[in-house]
């Protein structure tokens, strides 16, 4: 789960770590109010869950509250990477003396939490990355010990940090890690950290990335997630507990397991069809999850025919078999449906399936040719 | 001979007492696996599938009382990461931990923790592990594989069934099938099961199941390249996946460019691995 810049930096805040005291704002207006409470000149950051918002035109500056409110009033009317701006934040500007990336994040192959630094923040830290990657420090830490503050020097010594920050630096590092941990994130990003021309350390940009698995235990950020910003049938498939993700093709596709679910649309791809979906209902799935999943599939127009391919371990075919004749009943679909039913009480699903005119195929390669062709009749 | 399991493996079972402990319990005992003992706290004392296995408050208990030398964990994410440390601190030298959704930064102390100890772990997030006509362990349907000299390993659950399958369906079996799970940081791992299957007699070719998402397919290609001797097919599920979007399992996310299945083909083909387009033309290749 992605968390929007304002929401990132209220929580680093929380853990001591400095940044703007600016606001959000849905509407000109607002931004306007929060321009003149500030005082002086601000900065209008739309607030979308994309990268590349300044390069976008997403990220502008206003010398008074009147500027702020034309400005905010241009950036909420924008769509960025096709995702509509609904709020601004307004934050004072800030007089930078240098930009600083500092994150931290899994390092899955070390399997520890891993801190990067560059002296070389800012906007092109992905082009550094690529182009220079030396100049990004590394230092990974002990899940079991913490960071540790020689790992925070040792940090501040890669990147060049002036002696005078170290403290302020440490206790940045200290904050960040803690938050990270404390929220279960898998990333907490500030980019850029930005030395002042007041000779203090600030956190002017904050990204998080939460880990879904982990929000069992976190309530409160849970309900952070901005349901605005993804699509609607993913929201809906979150509900019945589907992993759903839309595509742009025309075979929707209902599969049994994460591996096999790709699968299915990479063997429809390999026999010339595009996938519209990739859906795996689950391990034990019955038939109210069935049904959910084939009127989330059909909720999306391009979708010309649907696949069900189903290998029953935990999962039991009839089961899945009833499911799809719930559905059928009450979605009514027009639209060609291929079935593939493999493993336990596979025969008795079938026997259930007889009677509702489905196209039935017994391999994965013959599943996927068919669903192929029923899509381009 | 076959790896990490067989017919005196002695199987405890953690969360025996649960919807789904219970029903596989019954497969595994009922597939010829010696299930001695099952834990649930406060159920102590118990004696579950018609007074076979008794039920035990510890795991420190249960090995004292029936010499259990592994475990396997159907217990909910929240409480699987205890369940972990529990066996592993009661000396059980194999844990396969079903559960899928335990948070990330739960199984980087779990790793850290059993690395020190020197436990190995199978999973989370995996199906457990198959040594056709000896013992399964973990929620493998024993119906779909028949014993032969074929090792498997793989990061899917239903997507090795269906290779078991299609390699029944050709009459050929495998020595064992590991499930290794799909999170992103997990126990054991692709090169672990290569170098047992390139030690184990009775394994004479290797199929390699991989998918999106981090690198370990590509150390792998490494590995393959200089350690083995036997041949390796393999497949790689997720070549139409998007960037950035999470394909059900944790671990299977193409992030900041890397983790293609395009990159993992080219690099396992480099190492002289034959890469299937899809999962059922493995028996073929294999030939």
């Amino acid at each position: 789960m992605k968390l929007h810049e304002y929401q990132s930096k209220q929580i680093f805040g929380k853990y001591g770590v400095p940044v703007p005291k600016g606001h959000v704002a849905a509407t000109a207006m607002e931004a306007r109010q929060i321009a003149e409470e500030l005082g002086g000149r601000v900065v209008v950051k739309s607030q979308v869950l994309v990268g590349g918002r300044g390069k976008a035109g997403g990220i502008r500056l206003a010398k008074n509250p009147k500027e702020a409110e034309e400005v905010a009033a241009a950036i909420l009317g924008m769509e960025i990477k096709g995702l509509p701006v609904r709020k601004v934040l307004v934050d004072p500007a800030a007089n930078i003396e240098q930009e600083i990336y500092l994150g931290i994040t899994n390092d899955r192959a070390a399997r520890r939490p891993v801190f990067m630094a560059s002296a070389a923040g800012g906007v092109d830290i992905e082009e550094v990355a690529r182009t220079s990657p030396e100049k990004i420090i590394k230092v990974h830490i002990d899940p079991l010990l913490g960071l540790r503050d020689y790992q925070a020097r040792d940090i501040a010594l890669g990147i060049d940090l002036p002696k005078e920050h170290w403290k302020q630096f440490g206790e940045i590092c200290h904050g960040l890690y803690r938050a990270y941990m404390d929220c279960d994130a898998t990333l907490a990003e500030i980019n850029p950290l930005v030395i002042l021309k007041e000779n203090t350390l600030m956190a002017l940009d904050g990204k998080m990335l939460l880990d879904d698995n982990a929000l069992f235990r976190h309530p409160d950020l849970a309900e952070m997630r901005d349901v605005d910003e993804e699509a609607a049938a993913e929201t809906e498939a979150r509900k019945y507990d589907l992993s759903f993700i839309k595509l742009d093709g025309s075979i929707g596709c209902m599969v049994n397991g994460a591996g096999l679910a790709m699968t299915t649309m990479d063997i429809v791809k390999l026999f010339g069809g595009d996938p519209a979906n990739f859906l795996d209902i689950g391990g034990g799935a019955g038939a109210e999850k069935v049904a959910a999943a084939m009127r989330i599939i059909l909720s999306d127009k391009n979708v010309k025919a649907i696949l069900f391919n189903i290998f029953g371990g935990i999962t039991r075919c009839d089961e899945v078999a009833k499911g799809i004749l719930v559905a059928l009943k009450e979605v009514k679909p027009t639209i060609p449906m291929v079935v593939r039913l493999v493993g336990t009480n596979a025969e008795e699903g079938r026997k259930l399936l007889a009677d509702a005119k489905m196209i039935t195929a017994e391999t994965l390669a013959d599943a996927a040719k068919k669903a192929v062709a029923a899509a381009n009749a | 001979m076959s790896i990490l399991i067989d017919k005196n493996t002695r199987l405890l079972v953690q969360g025996i007492t649960g919807h789904e402990g219970l029903f596989h319990s019954q497969q595994m005992l009922a597939y010829g696996t010696k299930v001695v003992a099952g834990v649930t706290p406060g159920k102590g004392g118990d004696w579950v599938l018609d007074g076979k296995v008794p039920v035990f408050d510890s795991c420190k208990a249960a090995v004292e009382a029936t010499g259990a030398n592994a475990s396997v964990i159907f217990v909910s994410a929240r409480f699987a990461p205890d369940a972990i440390f529990e066996a592993a601190d009661a000396g059980i030298p194999f844990i396969v931990c079903i559960t899928e959704g335990i948070p990330v930064q739960d199984m980087m102390r779990v790793r850290e923790y059993l690395d020190q100890k020197g436990t190995r772990l199978l999973g989370p997030n995996c199906p457990g592990l198959l040594t056709p006509g000896e013992a399964k362990v973990g929620i493998i349907p024993g119906n779909i594989a028949i014993p032969g000299n074929v090792g498997c390993i793989s990061r899917s659950g239903t997507l090795t069934y269906e290779v078991l399958y299609a390699l029944m369906q050709e009459g050929m079996g495998a020595s064992t099938c590991v499930g290794i799970g799909g999170d992103p940081i997990n126990g054991t791992n692709f090169i672990d099961c290569l170098r047992m299957f390139e030690d184990d007699p009775k394994t004479e070719k290797v199929v390699m199941i991989g998918e999106i998402g981090g690198t370990d397919e590509e150390k792998a290609a490494q590995f393959i390249a200089r350690n083995m001797t036997k041949p390796v097919v393999s497949f790689i599920a997720g070549q139409t996946a998007p960037p950035g979007k999470r394909m059900g399992h944790a671990g299977a996310i193409i992030e900041g460019g890397s983790g293609t299945a395009a990159d993992k083909i080219k690099a396992l083909e480099a190492a002289g691995v034959k890469v299937a387009k899809h999962p059922e033309e493995i028996p073929s290749l294999l030939k």
